[in-house]
């Protein structure tokens, strides 16, 4: 596969709001067709960084290159960018077609041409039995929709969404992951959306940003930021992860009661420096193999069965915390463990990432 | 079943008392008195008659409610205009500033009625301060007149309800969800568009009610034509004054009175069959900032 073409270069983009820094110097590169995700805490830049995108706010220092030109100062009803807002920000006095037809009014085509456009945009988000009702008439589903509909029928070059999913209860959430990933896939339009839902951006995205303190921390496809993340605010922020401090040494960090943690140690971390080393819960095995690189002892605090698996809590003298340990139903049902039951846990070197402390 | 008085609707009794001895019962008073003859000197005289309404529609008076209402509207349109402007800025402003400027827009009101009228002769008239103005940038022709005119009228009638307009405005400006108007430019519209499609509509009510203020307080105003007006723009709150007090005719005042609160009345039920329609849609645009 050829290597995909750029459409939206961030070079450099910083933004200050007086005194405080929002965004401090990010370049992201942003594909054509992909499905990007901003992520980060509240707080982190993210938001900023996307009505930088739609025009809303100037960057204080910074290009951004939409198709090779700079929009950086470029008002946003001159962009071929569209903003799906949060709040979806719909319009109260007008039916969901008005709604819709909106964006395509203001560029002035031909009726004709409107009509068609957003029937057929109506059938492809299934909002056309709604099509004649009031904002306030619809449910929380069906205004997201509506948002939806009526960015997308302007065939941006670029569509961002602001937590889109923020205001739907976890069900619908899930369902509406599922559902924007297959529009993305059928308009063919690049969706750039912001979240603090590490979730959300694992199971959508094509790749993702993680930000804080409106750095750039990692870009990467979800699984390579999940397996290696680069820091250990991002191990820490996405997904679950098991830290157990200590001191780097040769092949490893040794933990505070003097075991060996086998693990590839970072270049940067000389020897003896403070660092934590950590595992993922669904590689710590319950009673390993003997010849498993990394082992310890604990106690069973807590056991929560989660459907399709059985998450851990156990008590080690490698951490003050619990370690986290998932098994799968299936080997949880061929070897039963309960509360106050001793156990052994290993995992591999491979799986052991190490961070600066 | 017996109706039992609950404790809200005791509590309510007072302000019914209130409407009831200084509203409903001399508006009554002044309905019974337009079906009678005026008295030959002066006073009245007992008999029914339909006589004063016929007069009402008289073209020498009907003239003069078309005048009122001229002048009322004139002022109503030029208040909303001002008023929705600077509503407009102050629901912009920064959060912490707004109580500031909203206080400083309403602080006239808190000067007395007469005096603030007074304010404007001295103003406007030949040798005041606006003629001393123009004298100390160069000028040197007729002083302009100025008072005593349907502009000062109308000026004047402004200048006092001007506040109304802005605080009736500021209410939806300032609930308004920003995201609608960010969406409307995001979609491709011009400020100005997304001016005359979303926050206008959205902001009618406000509108409305700035204006009925606006125009029920004018159109029966008389302290304004008298003082600034000079008499000579007669508006109908004058003519009544004048029945009752000068011309010493009770039942023609009280049919011109009665035909007054006529036309507030209408104004004021178009008003709230109007903002009954767009409450719904004001309540969903709030409801969007709160999304």
């Amino acid at each position: 596969m050829s290597e995909p073409r750029t459409l939206l270069a961030i070079d450099r983009v910083s933004k200050n709001f007086g005194r405080v820094t929002a965004v401090d110097g990010i370049s992201l590169d942003i594909r054509e067709n992909e499905f990007f995700a901003l992520l980060g805490p509240s707080g982190c830049g993210k938001t900023t960084l996307l009505r930088m995108l739609a025009g809303f706010e100037t960057p204080s220092d910074g290009r951004i290159l939409l198709d090779g030109k700079d929009i950086a100062r470029m008002p946003p009803n001159k962009r071929p960018v569209n903003l799906m807002f949060q709040s979806y920000a719909l319009f109260p006095h007008m039916s969901v077609r008005a709604n819709v037809s909106y964006g395509l009014e203001m560029e002035r085509l031909p009726a004709k041409e409107i009509r068609a456009r957003v029937d057929a945009i109506l059938a492809t988000t299934e909002l056309v039995p709604f099509a004649d009702r009031k904002p306030e008439q619809l449910s929380g589903g069906q205004k997201q929709r509506v948002a939806l509909a009526r960015a997308l029928v302007k065939r941006p070059r670029l569509l961002l969404l602001d937590e889109p999913l923020g205001a739907l209860d976890k069900k619908l959430r899930g369902a509406m992951q599922l559902e924007l990933k297959r529009l993305q896939h059928e308009v063919g339009i690049t969706f750039v959306i912001v979240t603090h839902d590490q979730e959300e951006s694992l199971v959508m995205a094509d790749r993702m940003a993680v930000l804080k303190d409106g750095k750039l921390l990692q870009c990467d496809t979800p699984h390579a930021v999940y397996e290696h993340p680069a820091e250990r605010f991002v191990a820490d922020f996405i997904g679950v992860m098991n830290f157990i401090p200590g001191k780097v040494s040769a092949d490893g960090v040794v933990a505070a009661n003097g075991a060996r943690i086998a693990g590839k140690v970072p270049a940067a971390l000389s020897s003896g420096a403070a660092a934590v080393a950590s595992v993922r819960p669904e590689r710590v095995r319950l009673f390993p193999s003997a010849d498993t690189a990394n082992r310890t002892t604990g106690t069973v605090e807590v056991l929560a069965y989660q459907g399709l698996d059985l998450q851990l809590h156990v008590r080690t003298p490698l951490s003050p915390k619990p370690f986290l340990v998932r098994v799968t139903a299936d080997a949880a049902d061929r070897r039963p463990v309960a509360s106050g039951d001793q156990v052994e846990l290993g995992w591999d070197a491979a799986d052991v990432r190490i961070f600066a402390e | 079943m017996r109706y039992v008085p609950s404790r809200s609707s005791l509590l309510m009794a007072p302000a019914l008392a209130w409407l009831a001895a200084l509203m409903v019962v001399p508006c009554a008073l002044v309905l019974a008195l337009a079906f009678f003859r005026r008295g030959i000197y002066g006073g009245i005289d007992y008999t029914f008659t339909l006589e004063n309404f016929g007069q009402v529609f008289d073209p020498l008076y009907a003239g003069i409610f078309l005048n009122s209402a001229r002048i009322a509207g004139t002022a109503t349109l030029i208040a909303v205009v001002i008023g929705y402007a600077a509503a407009y800025a102050i629901a912009a402003a920064p959060r912490r500033w707004q109580p500031v400027f909203l206080f400083f827009a309403v602080l006239p009101f808190w000067s007395n009625y007469l005096i603030r009228t007074y304010a404007w002769i001295v103003l406007l008239n030949r040798e005041g301060l606006i003629t001393q103005l123009l004298r100390w940038v160069g000028y040197t022709g007729e002083p302009p007149s100025m008072l005593y005119t349907e502009g000062a009228v109308i000026a004047g009638l402004v200048y006092n309800y001007l506040p109304f307009v802005i605080l009736a405005c500021y209410a939806p400006l300032s609930r308004l969800n920003p995201e609608l108007a960010e969406a409307s430019r995001d979609l491709g519209a011009s400020a100005m568009t997304t001016f005359r499609r979303v926050i206008l509509p959205l902001t009618v009510p406000g509108i409305a009610a700035g204006a009925v203020f606006v125009f029920v307080l004018s159109i029966g105003n008389f302290v304004t034509p008298a003082l600034l007006g000079g008499g000579r723009f007669q508006m109908i709150g004058n003519l009544v004054y004048d029945q009752f007090l000068t011309a010493n005719d009770w039942p023609f005042g009280a049919a011109l009175a009665m035909a007054l609160i006529a036309i507030m009345l209408l104004v004021l039920m178009a008003q709230a069959i109007a903002a009954n329609r767009a409450s719904g849609r004001i309540a969903e645009a709030e409801g969007n900032a709160n999304g």
